[in-house]
């Protein structure tokens, strides 16, 4: 096995090398170069190992926390990363000479934007939504991941996608189409990664000890499911050729624009929410201390949230070559999605029932209950603007850009930091965090920082809405589109502002974590040998 | 009839139906006599202790044993 495995990856990195030197363009020809050092550095690790006596290795027992740790630290590394591009590019678009001449055609708006995008709902998001569901399948399950390494291929693998879609977006490696800008040899490695993470999820409910699948599994296997469907389909495309990153996309037109929007939109459904809420459903009950507020509920949740999610990509093309029947199908699925969505914040929030005193002393609980509060707040506007007559007036607008963000930044954001802060200690067998009132400073950080941008977000997008349907007497429009960009200025600031203070509150948060490993006192091991139930 | 409408009538027809009475169905029967026990049940899972569980080789009465739950580290 041994020598399959040495040969295999030296062929790897020397077929990687000739990619290298033949590729078509820079992106191609960096990326085979990336390849080829991944594949020739497990390569020497390989040889090192080989053939040499076996360690006497310890039988593995107990819960396999390695790739979640390692997970921790990549959901803050990554976190950190994505929020400071979101605060440049923020200042970018407030400040154009930031643009700088020497990086034009690297780190110019249009380039660092799908960086932003990536690294926070993908490398932030995703490294917490694997973290976290490893830890939560293996709790609720009493067993151990299945698969062996397999959840430290998922890890690796994961972070190897990262970093060349993000190198790829830099040299201009993109098919264009929003949260999916990876080109196709991307696509095929995040596919592989991906079944071998559904595989590992799969493998650890079905070993399973307990009786019942709890909601939070439910959950993440729709996330995992249903992300597998959308990644493949929306990126099916023929590469021009195998030795350059360009590729063709096998649909067309507004059935292009239809399955982009159909992913996209799921993207939001079962990445960012079907996900997190799997977070919402093990994390807020185990700080609070008290099961789920109801059980039905969060059954009913799940199943309504699986049947309306899909259908409500449509709203994203009002007014467009779309037939109008679609749109009207997408708004209305969009709207009667608002009623699961505040089931499941309800859910949550009442979980806290009788233990509402947690929100005054409990920092992590109180970064649930905001996350849950934005959670709710932007799935009451996301309806709204989906309804066409709405939609005309903050289509294109930075309402949308405030919407994602109250979002992303207070529901994920803010959800993803408590998990962190619980997880810390757990993991690395500490008391609790090294210091509660710097998750005091991150929550008001991040809280204040959110107001700012989705407020300013709402003037300007509003504003802009209405300077660029504005006509005179004669039914001239009164305003040129550069008369808006000097308008929103002053909001530009304030974003910007807001963004500085959510990534200040992201670094205590590292700082936080960094200190909580390092210097506080380790708990005692009490989890030696404790039967499972 | 083309490809388009051919499917066309039958999303709008049976697979609607049956995807709705799948939906209800799943609904009523969360609500369905003597599910509580059940579902207060696995609602505990996620508030249950949550050390590991001892495995192979490290079982609960093992004195001497110098592998211990919890105790992988970061490689």
């Amino acid at each position: 096995m041994d020598y399959f495995r040495l040969a295999a990856l030296g062929l790897v990195t020397l077929l990687a090398a000739i990619a290298a030197d033949r590729g078509h363009d820079l992106a191609y020809s960096v990326h085979a170069a990336i390849i080829m050092l991944v594949a020739g550095g497990l390569f020497l690790w390989q040889l090192r190992r080989t053939d040499e006596p076996a360690t006497a290795r310890a039988v593995p027992t107990g819960y396999m926390d390695g790739p979640i740790r390692a997970g921790v630290i990549a959901t803050a590394f990554w976190g950190v990363v994505g929020f400071l591009v979101g605060v440049f590019i923020a200042f970018q678009l407030a400040f154009p000479a930031l643009n700088f001449d020497w990086s034009e055609g690297y780190l110019n708006f249009g380039r660092l934007r799908p960086l932003h995008t990536s690294a926070v709902i993908f490398a932030f998001g995703g490294n917490a939504l694997i973290a976290t569901s490893f830890y939560v399948v293996q709790r609720t399950s009493a067993a151990r991941l299945w698969g062996g390494n397999m959840s430290w291929f998922v890890f690796w693998g994961y972070q190897l996608f990262i970093v060349l879609a993000a190198t790829g977006y830099l040299l201009g490696a993109t098919q264009s189409k929003e949260y999916a800008e990876p080109e196709w040899y991307v696509d095929i490695w995040l596919t592989l990664v991906w079944l071998a993470y559904l595989a590992v999820f799969m493998g650890t409910i079905m070993t399973r000890k307990e009786r019942h699948i709890y909601v939070a599994n439910w959950f993440f296997l729709a996330f995992i499911v249903t992300v597998a469907m959308l990644h493949v389909v929306n990126n099916l495309s023929i590469p021009v050729s195998l030795l350059g990153s360009k590729s063709v996309q096998v649909f067309a037109g507004v059935q292009d624009a239809m399955t982009q929007w159909w992913y996209g939109h799921n993207a939001v459904g079962f990445f960012l929410t079907a996900g997190f809420l799997g977070m919402m459903y093990y994390f807020v009950p185990k700080q609070a201390g008290r099961p789920i507020y109801s059980y039905k509920l969060s059954i009913i949740h799940f199943w309504a949230l699986i049947f309306l999610y899909i259908w409500a990509g449509p709203h994203h093309l009002h007014y467009t070559a779309l037939p109008d029947w679609a749109s009207t199908l997408g708004m209305v699925f969009s709207v009667i999605l608002w009623m699961p969505s505040w089931g499941g914040m309800i859910n949550g929030l009442m979980t806290l029932e009788g233990a509402w005193d947690k929100i005054r002393t409990d920092p992590i609980i109180r970064m649930f209950v905001a996350s849950l509060a934005f959670y709710g707040m932007s799935t009451f506007e996301g309806p709204m603007m989906s309804i066409r007559a709405v939609n005309s007036l903050s289509h294109y607008t930075d309402w949308t850009i405030g919407h994602v963000h109250s979002g992303a930044l207070g529901w994920n954001g803010l959800i993803t930091f408590g998990c962190l802060y619980f997880l810390t200690p757990k993991l690395w067998q500490r008391e609790r965090m090294y210091s509660v009132a710097a998750i005091n400073w991150h929550f008001w950080l991040a809280t204040i920082g959110i107001v700012l941008y989705a407020a300013s977000m709402w003037v300007t997008g509003i504003m802009e809405g209405l300077m660029w349907r504005e006509v005179d007497a004669q039914g001239f429009l009164v305003n040129s589109f550069a008369d808006t960009v000097a308008a929103k200025f002053p909001m530009y600031i304030v974003r910007g502002l807001g963004g500085v203070l959510y990534l200040s509150g992201a670094l205590i948060m590292v700082w936080n974590m960094w200190m909580t490993v390092r210097a506080a006192p380790a708990r005692a091991e009490t989890s030696t040998t404790v039967p499972a139930e | 009839m083309d490809t388009y409408s051919i499917l066309r009538e039958i999303a709008d027809s049976w697979v609607l139906l049956a995807m709705t009475t799948f939906f209800l169905g799943c609904c009523f029967w969360a609500f369905r006599p003597g599910s509580r026990p059940v579902h207060d049940e696995a609602a505990a899972l996620a508030v249950k202790d949550d050390t590991a569980p001892a495995l192979t080789g490290c079982g609960a009465n093992c004195a001497g044993c110098t592998c211990r739950a919890g105790e992988e580290t970061l490689k």
